[in-house]
């Protein structure tokens, strides 16, 4: 309970800096941070395997894309938010955060629920294995083939075209 | 499991808010890419607690698709972001009307 | 083979979608190699099965072979599959076989074109699509063959398609046939309704265990004589034939004589014990096959076209056919359809041998005297026409004697005086056509070319020499080959009794007389055409109405094609200019007016998007929490 509760209040500080730095390489770096406390959330509610993969994605191979694409841009400056900003889109914008946070919370806090006990092994990787090998097989070659196409897609699209 | 459904459910519930705030207060594509991948995890969360609690494979199997898909889209995404850097030499969404007409 | 004929059916397939995919990297041998290969092989192979199922003890002579379920929905359940039998065997040998010749005459015939691998392409799809017909297990499979090849010979028409009047022939082939299609899907709704099948066996064992009132068995056997008589150009639906004639010749020795135009003699042949039950509809059967044969024998002595004139005596060789399995007859039926397979097959492929040497001309007064230059052609013709004339000891005497001997046997007197009547008139018209093309002097103002090329002489040679031999399958008194191997289809289910012929019953009476009108036909065309020029004939007003066939085209032309086409310029100018112009427009002009009372909302800014999409998620959002 009490490490949940760091756990949460540290995801949440991340967020909010991620959100609210000018710099984009800051924004980055929380946002590692923030995908890390998540892993480890991932981990306490019994998905080991897909904490890892958390860590080892989404934290590695995803953000580190990011930064390159920071760095390539040498966008890493605040230049891009000192242009003129669209009328009444901050406070919009920050209106429609909370309006769907509240109404989130206002439909989860009043509903009931109730746990079921978890099978042995769940969330281990032969646990994992063996739903996606069987149930879910199909939708699983879907994605490698969703990769596929996104490898191709990319290679396309920033081909050089002289 | 000492922690209830329901705090998982506030947290992911939060990110997810702030997930959304950062894709509409932010000027910069990278930064409201990043928000977006922010809301993906919140669900993750989300998704992860259910499955938990609900002692369902279902949520670990989605999950793991999400994770697969968000790296597609990561590469694509931020594929166009590069081309898009190119062709116009800045990176502030509001100037990107081209869609307009 | 027999076990697995269904790559028979697939071999075609697979050359035309080669051509058509691989076409363009193709050189003009390696097309001719894939066209001509696959079908030899097709060949091959049915040969094999037939070898093996005449092992077979004569009551397993019907393989079936389910290849998958097609339709499955509630009770009606409709599978692929392939049925081979001797019927079928027959035809799917006739079609290989000679298919296989016309495609290797066609290197020949079409070298020239720059649509070469287009054409073998449809050629193959052709000859698919007729085995699919004739191999299917089920009508609706059937109709799906029936179907194909009618597309098949749309385009093959329609081959030369910057000629309009080969564009106007195709569409016409194509609605007319159309209209058979229509045909036989009205009589499969009512197999269905009767007997809630549409598989040969099924529906042929329910017909005669569990009967249908008889005059739902004379709707179907009518409707399926529509299909028929329109795919085998009978009468009424016969006009298309001689447009047909449009396409290239090898087309019109394949589709429009030996194969495709048979396929309504195959249609009545299938359905025996359909038409076993219903008299009326057999009766119909004979009455429109003996009609056709005679009408159609008058129209050709008067074509100065040497292709329309064939096209002619193929409408009325089948009218021969399609009366026989109207009588029950089936295996005269089927008998004279090898044989006219061979022949007519042959007659095209030596007229196409003329048109080639004389670069494109068909009008018969302008050939004359080609017997010097063309030999083989002129050899190969004469072959030909004596065999279609049933001169004693070529391929059409037996047949056509065998059926007109059975004819007059089962004491169908009317029939077998009109089959003897067209008979004297398909000599007269075939040996009209000989000398007028091959002897006296040469006519025209091109200057032939020689011999065709070998490519083409030696398909032409072939079937010559089949054209005379083919008759021996049948030696009156002697033995009946031919019956023989078509017995056991028609044991298999009711109906079939009679259907071959007893060869020791030689009705010498029937044959003498038909011999005689037969060289008198040719004494007449003698004294009329040999070493003459060409001259009008006596009777203007008759030869007039020959030439113009009846004037059926100009009849269908006032009673359905001007109404139609008044009809549409009336809907034209006033349902589609007021009501649907009218409503389009309208339609369009309102969109517009919104679009530009809305164009505000579309700024163009990535953020503004994301935002109406949060505020909208929100408000979905808000439904489901506090009212849902």
């Amino acid at each position: 309970m009490i490490l949940f509760g760091i756990l949460a209040l540290l995801a949440l500080v991340f967020a909010v800096f991620m959100v609210a730095t000018r710099n984009a390489v800051h924004s980055a770096l929380f946002l590692i941070g923030n995908f890390v406390i998540l892993a480890i959330l991932y981990i306490t509610l019994g998905a080991e395997f897909l904490g890892l993969a958390q860590i080892l994605v989404y934290a590695g191979a995803v953000m580190v894309l990011f930064l390159f694409v920071i760095a390539y841009l040498s966008a890493g400056t605040e230049a891009s938010e000192t242009g003129p900003a669209l009328a009444w889109q901050l406070p919009l914008g920050i209106a429609a955060g909370v309006l769907s946070l509240g109404l989130l919370l206002w439909g989860t806090l009043g509903a009931v629920l109730t746990p079921t006990a978890a099978p042995p092994h769940f969330g281990s990787l032969a646990f994992l294995g063996r739903a996606l090998f069987t149930t879910y097989l199909f939708p699983f070659e879907i994605t490698a083939f969703l990769l596929l196409a996104a490898l191709v897609g990319v290679v396309v699209l920033v081909r050089d075209e002289r | 499991m000492n922690t209830n459904l329901t705090y998982y459910l506030v947290l992911g519930i939060c990110l997810f808010a702030v997930g959304t705030a950062g894709v509409l207060v932010r000027k910069n594509p990278l930064v409201m890419f990043m928000s977006v991948e922010l809301m993906w995890n919140a669900v993750n969360l989300i998704f992860l607690a259910f499955s938990r609690y609900l002692a369902d494979a279902a949520g670990q199997v989605f999950v793991f698709l999400v994770i697969t898909v968000a790296a597609a889209e990561v590469a694509t995404g931020l594929g166009i972001i590069v081309v898009v850097f190119r062709r116009r030499r800045s990176l502030d969404a509001d100037r990107l009307s081209a869609l307009k007409e | 083979m027999l076990q697995h004929s269904w790559v028979i059916l697939l071999l075609p397939l697979v050359g035309t979608a080669v051509i058509s995919i691989l076409g363009r990297y193709l050189s003009k041998l390696a097309t001719s190699l894939v066209a001509c290969g696959v079908v030899g092989l097709a060949f091959l192979g049915t040969v094999a099965a037939a070898v093996q199922l005449e092992g077979l003890p004569p009551r397993l002579q019907a393989v079936q072979e389910v290849l998958f379920r097609w339709i499955v929905s509630g009770p009606l359940h409709i599978s692929f599959g392939l049925l081979v039998d001797p019927i079928s065997l027959l035809f799917m040998l006739v079609i290989t076989g000679v298919g296989f010749l016309i495609h290797v005459y066609s290197v020949g015939y079409m070298g020239e074109d720059k649509n070469f691998r287009l054409y073998f392409a449809y050629l193959n799809l052709f000859i698919f699509t007729m085995l699919l017909l004739v191999m299917a297990n089920n009508f609706l499979w059937l109709l799906v063959g029936w179907g194909g090849v009618g597309l098949a010979s749309y385009l093959l028409i329609g081959f030369w398609y910057e000629r309009p009047s080969a564009v106007a022939a195709a569409i016409k082939a194509f609605v007319m046939n159309v209209i058979g299609d229509v045909g036989i899907f009205l009589a499969i709704f009512l197999i269905y309704l009767s007997f809630h099948s549409v598989s040969y066996n099924r529906v042929f064992h329910l017909a005669y265990t569990h009967p249908a009132a008889a005059g739902v068995m004379t709707a179907i056997t009518l409707l399926l004589l529509l299909g028929a008589v329109a795919k085998s150009a009978q009468l009424p639906l016969h006009t298309w034939l001689f447009d047909a004639m449009e396409g290239p010749t090898p087309v019109s020795a394949l589709i429009h004589a030996a194969t495709m135009v048979t396929a309504g003699v195959y249609l009545v042949a299938r359905c025996y014990p359909l038409y076993h039950l219903s008299p009326t509809g057999a009766t119909a059967v004979a009455v429109v096959g003996g009609a056709s044969a005679l009408l159609a024998a008058t129209i050709g002595t008067a074509q100065t076209d040497i292709k329309r004139a064939l096209a002619a005596s193929t409408m009325s060789q089948i009218g021969y056919m399609i009366m026989a399995v109207g009588l029950g007859m089936y295996a005269a039926g089927l008998f004279h359809f090898l044989t006219h397979a061979f022949f007519k097959a042959l007659l095209f492929m030596a007229a196409g041998n003329i048109i080639h040497a004389l670069g494109g001309e068909q009008d018969l007064r302008k050939m004359g005297g080609l017997a010097k230059r063309l030999p083989v052609t002129y050899w190969s013709f004469l072959a030909g026409t004596l065999a279609i004339s049933g001169i004693p000891g070529f391929s059409g005497f037996f047949s056509k004697d065998e059926l007109l001997g059975q004819t007059l046997n089962r004491g169908h007197v009317v029939l077998w005086a009109v089959g003897v009547a067209a008979a004297f008139l398909t000599a007269f018209y075939m040996f009209r056509m000989f000398f007028l093309a091959f002897s006296g002097s040469y006519r025209g103002e091109v200057h032939p070319h020689g011999e065709a090329p070998r490519v083409m002489l030696v398909p032409t040679v072939i079937l010559a020499v089949l054209a005379v031999v083919g008759g021996y399958l049948v030696l009156p008194g002697v033995w009946d080959l031919i019956g023989n191997f078509l017995a056991p289809a028609f044991s298999h289910w009711h109906g079939g009794a009679g259907a071959v012929g007893n060869p020791h019953h030689v009705n010498w009476l029937s044959m003498g007389i038909s011999v005689l009108l037969a060289l008198a036909g040719f004494g007449v065309a003698y004294q009329v055409y040999h070493r003459r020029a060409w001259q009008p004939a006596p009777w203007p007003f008759l030869s007039q109405l020959l030439y113009r066939k009846y004037y059926f085209d100009e009849l269908y032309d006032a009673v359905f094609v001007r109404p139609a086409v008044r009809l549409g310029a009336v809907f034209g100018a006033v349902a589609d200019r007021l009501v649907i112009d009218g409503g389009v427009m309208g339609l369009a002009r309102g969109v517009r007016t919104l679009g530009n009372g809305l164009v505000f909302l579309q700024s163009g800014y990535v953020r503004r998007y994301a935002l109406t999409i949060a505020l909208g998620a929100a408000a979905i959002l808000a439904y489901y929490v506090f009212w849902a």
